[in-house]
């Protein structure tokens, strides 16, 4: 038999009994698209790592309000600026039984950071990692690094035994074609064993008895099932085939409210929407005439007040969405309330901006979208360009899907183009500081092929990078906050909200990264 | 016969190079895995690395001289989504597909066929006029409409089955079948109306039309003037006939029936191939895609030389210009 | 040239003349199915003129507007008669446009596909020989594979191959140079097996004898006689190219929102299917399916008129 039949046969027989138990608080939850692999360093995808959160666990987590709180590791310190010392959890078990050790820490980050691991850039300041005894472990640095614990949360940790077991020691390669046995099967320290796995279909979760932490949960199982449409998603929902569900679509949210026993999870999300403006070439590549008037800060300024964000909250958005000035949200560290104030929806100052800048009849251009990524993302940017045309900017929208955006956007071929930051899996604004706003060098800029560049901030970011005191390095996010808000290198337009719903049996706690944490969940 | 077969083999595999080529070319097109495959932070050296070990960046006759020497051998890569062997995804969702694919190829019959012989029997009987109607819609209605129309209409309003996936599967010898479970087959219910609705339209009228036909012959009439029932003449004589074009159809729509499940999987969320080429479609990624249309095409090739050679078989006729004659669909 | 026009105008007069209009006019439903289709071509082809709004003008839309229910609908506005969408567009306008997208694709791919056919089935009957052997031997690969996948290839290397500039104004050549290649071997055939019968006739032999070249023969002789069944696959590929784009665009790789088909509408509007918002997807549906059934009756009528065994 192969191991997947085997336990297909087992959960047959495990399904018989569950059955027969009478306390079985079942949880049956389905999201746009699937846990992609078993394998908790085999991608860097955050629904996935995620999901995994509940087999497997990191050193130190995120609790319910977002904070960082022991998890495997129970104290850490910095022993030097570049070494950190971590004490580990005692009497923690794997699933299968084998104790938890330092070994175990050591193996698992070493297999998350190996040239090969898909996941290395999860952990960029990473440079070796030692045991000093059963319980503790020594974590070097490349140097000075603030946010080690931020990047250790999506590290998960597996059996060092295990993995020598099965050959898995080394992460997956997929582009030496093999695939590893931790691809399918699991063996962690998580409140929740993998029972079966239908990829696409179903995934199912059993409860880990042995779990070293008090339960808050009372489930005894859990069912994963992706649903891409969302018409099908919530008619799932509605019909009770599902428990619970993400991303509602905005259009369904009154029909579930009127619904009886149902409920909206809502809260503003972390990742801010917004529009970047390619200042690099000389010639825009929608507009057809010569010069590139993006270049001009009096037309980024025209086009951003153009923009009517409240109009585009109530109608399109049906007053979920938070409008948005900063290309953080509030939840992430660095975010500064009163930079926090969009420049005013001022049609006529933005015509007399134009005009000022050379370009009295406007100018015509490109806005590139992805259709299938963001909440409303194809409809938003239909709604700017028919605003941008009321001040003469004749804006043709070019909407595809998130990959040929990405494609075409990255590599420099969008005149404007919308993308969003979550500044996950790190949640600190230097993600998008470091990635969007500093000029592409060295390690950075991957997200900035439009070719803003302000020396003063790509400055700001190197101090960032190593700043030790955690006040003067969030006085230092601001100041290139306030520098690049200035300079409209791109217009941020909201935080799009995370609606979640569920039958009113539920109980679970919503946090702004969007990840479920079924540990805190109960069913009545 | 033998020369016969082997030509009609080289053709095929002149056919699947081909498809291969195109496809291969295509998906060189279709989008950047890379942004997929990495935390949005990730910086613009792992980028680029990736897309080094990936061999995004090899010369192009190179990546797809890799692609058919592993493809002949049964080997698609690693998906870049699911990191699992692309020949194993696909084995794991062909059931899914092939079971709804053969229940819509039985529902098809079983309401086509009598159907056609009671509209060419009856050709002027009010109950003709309303299949013959109901034909119509049936090929006038776009799949996507019927398929979230029932939904709405037997899961959300009236919740009797279900709007999404197979239901409880059962593992026979690595074959997962939903056919034998009660949920299973509930789940089957919706999809395989949607997919067969158009199936059952062109049978319905294959038949009427072939019916129509023979009843004109000679052969029919003699037999009438021998003094046989119209039962015996109509059914014995008339619908074996017609049955043999029929079939003929039938196997040459399993793969138009594959291709069309791309739809309905997608509405219903049938873990079948279709729904793994949208997803990987989606994910850009590659391996599956490539693989996915090297196989559709291999089950078509596979399925026209069949049928070609139960004609030649069949009809003598065939064999003096065997090179030049078609399939006769 | 003008004798061979006036020549094929006097067959097909004779042709309506006699048997045609005759079950026309006996067939309530089909002048239903007629009436039908011509008042959605001319409304396609007269939106301009007759649309309330001009759906491609973006800087007349206002969010203001958007999601207004059908005029006789509490709420609805009268300006809007079928009520306006997520953007504030007006559904009727859309709607127009929609249909002259659709019609353009259907009618534009339906004609490119004869042509293709018609052409290279003459060809492959009288030349024969090599040139027979290789169209139908294409001919078979092409219909052996379903339309919608081959549209989602040629779809594909078009988008791959063209500059990302060009692809928006390309799309709907795209679209119909992708519905025509998968549809033209039913022309080839059927003419094929047409010309095939009609090249053996008395009457062409004797054309042959009398020395008048085979393109002579094929345009006076053969052509007239292969359009009855040439017109019957015409209206039922017709109804069948429609529906092709309506799946292409439902997809997401067909027509863009900015330039919507009645496929693309139906694409849109189906999220919202459940949400209340129906006039935005029943609309474009009705009017998808009463254009494709229209078409479909017209096309069986037209196959039943001209088969005279069938009667």
């Amino acid at each position: 038999m192969k191991p997947i039949e085997k336990t297909l046969a087992m959960t047959l027989l495990a399904t018989c009994v569950a059955t027969g138990a009478a306390q079985a608080k079942t949880i049956t939850w389905a999201d746009t698209s699937d846990v992609y692999s078993m394998d908790p360093h085999g991608q860097a995808i955050s629904p996935t790592l995620a999901f995994l959160h509940h087999i497997y666990e990191p050193l130190v987590r995120y609790n319910k309000e977002l904070e960082i709180e022991p998890a495997l590791a129970t104290g850490w310190e910095a022993v030097e600026p570049d070494r950190w010392r971590f004490t580990l959890r005692e009497g923690v078990t794997f699933h299968d039984g084998s104790a938890f050790t330092a070994e175990d820490v050591v193996a698992s980050l070493e297999r998350a950071t190996h040239p090969d691991s898909p996941i290395r850039g999860n952990l960029p300041a990473v440079a070796k990692v030692e045991k000093v005894d059963e319980y503790t472990v020594d974590i070097h640095l490349n140097g000075n690094y603030p946010l080690l614990l931020n990047d250790l949360t999506n590290v998960y940790v597996l059996d060092k035994t295990w993995m020598d077991e099965h050959g898995a020691l080394n992460p997956v390669d997929p582009s030496k074609g093999e695939q590893s046995y931790a691809t399918t099967h699991t063996n962690g320290t998580g409140p929740f064993v993998l029972d079966t796995r239908r990829p696409d279909a179903e995934t199912v979760l059993t409860v880990n008895e042995q779990w070293w932490d008090e339960a808050e949960h009372n489930l005894t199982r859990i069912e994963f099932t992706p649903i891409a449409s969302d018409a099908t998603r919530v008619s799932a929902l509605l019909s009770g085939q599902i428990d619970m569900m993400l991303s509602v679509p905005l259009q369904d949210i009154s029909r579930l409210e009127n619904a009886s026993g149902f409920q909206i999870l809502e809260t503003p999300g972390l990742r801010t929407i917004m529009l970047a403006l390619n200042q690099s070439p000389e010639t825009l590549a929608d507009s057809g005439e010569g010069g590139n008037p993006l270049r001009d800060l009096g037309v980024r300024k025209a086009l951003y007040q153009a923009i009517n964000m409240e109009l585009i909250r109530d109608k399109l958005m049906r007053g979920k969405s938070r409008n948005a000035a900063l290309p953080v949200a509030p939840a992430v560290p660095g975010y500064d309330a009163e930079l926090d104030e969009r420049f005013p929806y001022d049609p006529e100052a933005a015509r007399q901006l134009l005009a000022e800048a050379g370009y009295p009849d406007g100018f015509s251009i490109g806005l590139d979208c992805p259709n299938d990524r963001y909440v409303r993302d194809e409809e938003i940017c239909q709604a700017i360009a028919a605003m941008w045309a009321r001040i003469g900017v004749e804006t043709r929208v070019n909407a595809r899907n998130a990959s040929n955006h990405w494609q075409e956007a990255l590599n420099g071929g969008s005149d404007v183009w919308m993308f969003g930051w979550a500044t996950l899996p790190m949640l600190d604004s230097f993600s998008i500081l470091s990635q969007v706003l500093t000029s592409p060098h060295d390690k950075y800029g991957a997200w900035n092929p439009g070719g803003y560049e302000n020396p003063e901030v790509d400055e700001l970011v190197k101090r960032i990078s190593v700043a030790q005191d955690e006040q003067e390095r969030l006085a230092m996010i601001g100041e290139a906050f306030a520098l690049t808000k200035a300079e409209v290198p791109l217009i941020p337009l909201h935080q799009q909200p995370l609606i979640w719903a569920a039958n009113d049996g539920i109980q679970l706690p919503q946090t702004p990264d969007n990840k479920v944490r079924l540990w805190y969940a109960t069913v009545d | 016969m033998i020369a016969f077969l082997i030509r009609r083999l080289l053709q095929g595999a002149l056919v699947m190079l081909t498809v291969a080529f195109i496809a291969f070319s295509m998906f060189r097109f279709v989008g950047d895995p890379v942004t997929n495959m990495l935390p949005q932070d990730a910086t613009l050296e792992q980028r680029t690395e990736l897309q080094e070990r990936l061999g995004l960046n090899d010369p192009l006759p190179l990546q797809f001289g890799h692609f058919v020497t592993n493809a002949v051998q049964g080997d698609f890569g690693i998906s870049y989504r699911n990191q699992r062997p692309v020949s194993d995804l696909i084995a794991e969702r062909l059931p899914a597909t092939m079971e709804m694919v053969f229940a819509a190829v039985v529902l098809s019959l079983v309401i086509g066929i009598p159907m056609g012989v009671y509209t060419a029997l009856r050709r002027d009987s009010w109950l003709s006029h309303l299949f013959q109607g109901l034909s119509l819609t049936g090929i006038s209605v776009p799949t996507f409409v019927t398929g979230i129309l029932l939904i709405l209409v037997f899961s959300v309003w009236l919740n009797w089955l279900p709007s999404f996936g197979r239901g409880e599967v059962v593992e026979i010898g690595g074959w997962s079948t939903g056919l034998l479970t009660v949920s299973g087959l509930k789940a089957l219910i919706m999809p395989v109306i949607t997919l067969s609705l158009f199936q059952i339209t062109l049978i319905m009228r294959l038949v009427r039309a072939e019916m129509l036909e023979v009843l004109k012959t000679d052969y029919i009439r003699f037999a009438r003037a021998r003094g046989l029932t119209n039962r015996v003449v109509n059914f014995g004589h008339a619908l074996r006939n017609t049955l043999m074009p029929v079939i003929t159809i039938t196997g040459l729509q399993i793969g138009a029936l594959i291709a069309f499940a791309i739809i309905t999987e997608t509405v219903f969320q049938w873990p079948g191939m279709g729904l793994l080429f949208m997803q990987a479609v989606s994910f850009v990624d590659i391996p599956v895609m490539s693989a996915y249309l090297v196989m559709v095409s291999l089950i078509f090739v596979v399925i026209n030389t069949i049928v070609d050679m139960l004609y030649f078989v069949v009809d003598p006729r065939l064999r003096v210009d065997a090179g030049k004659n078609t399939t006769g669909a | 040239m003008s004798t061979v026009t006036q020549r094929l105008n006097d067959d097909w007069r004779r042709f309506i003349d006699s048997d045609l209009f005759y079950s026309f006019r006996r067939s309530p439903i089909t002048i239903v199915a007629f009436v039908v289709v011509v008042t959605l071509i001319l409304a396609a082809i007269l939106a301009p003129w007759i649309a309330p709004h001009d759906p491609f003008d973006v800087s007349t839309l206002s969010l203001l507007n958007s999601e207004l229910p059908p005029a006789w609908v509490a709420g609805g506005d009268p300006a809007f008669l079928l009520g306006t969408d997520g953007q504030g567009r007006d559904v009727l306008s859309a709607l127009l446009y929609g249909a002259r997208i659709s019609i353009l694709v259907g009618l534009a791919s339906v004609a490119f596909a004869m042509t293709l056919g018609v052409c290279l089935g003459l060809l492959a009957a009288y030349v024969g020989g090599t040139v027979d052997a290789l169209i139908m031997r294409i001919a078979d690969v092409m219909i052996s594979f379903p339309p919608i996948l081959v549209a989602l290839l040629i779809n594909g290397v078009a988008r791959g191959v063209l500059p990302p500039e060009m692809q928006h104004d390309a799309v709907i050549f795209v679209l119909i140079l992708a519905i025509g290649l998968t549809t033209w071997v039913q022309y080839a055939r059927t003419v094929r097996g047409s010309t095939l019968v009609e090249k053996n006739r008395e009457y062409v032999l004797a054309a042959r004898v009398i020395g008048l070249r085979s393109r002579a023969i094929m345009a006076k002789h053969i052509l007239p006689n292969v359009i009855g069944p040439i017109l019957v696959v015409a209206t039922v590929n017709l109804a069948i190219a429609i529906l092709i784009e309506a799946a292409l665009s439902f997809l997401g790789v067909g027509m863009p929102p900015t330039e919507p088909s009645l496929g693309t509408l139906i694409r849109i509007g189906n999220e919202f299917l459940f949400s209340g918002v129906w006039w935005v997807v029943i609309f474009p549906s009705a009017v998808l399916v009463l254009l494709v059934l229209s078409v479909n009756l017209l096309g069986d009528w037209l196959r039943d008129a001209l088969n005279p065994k069938l009667r």
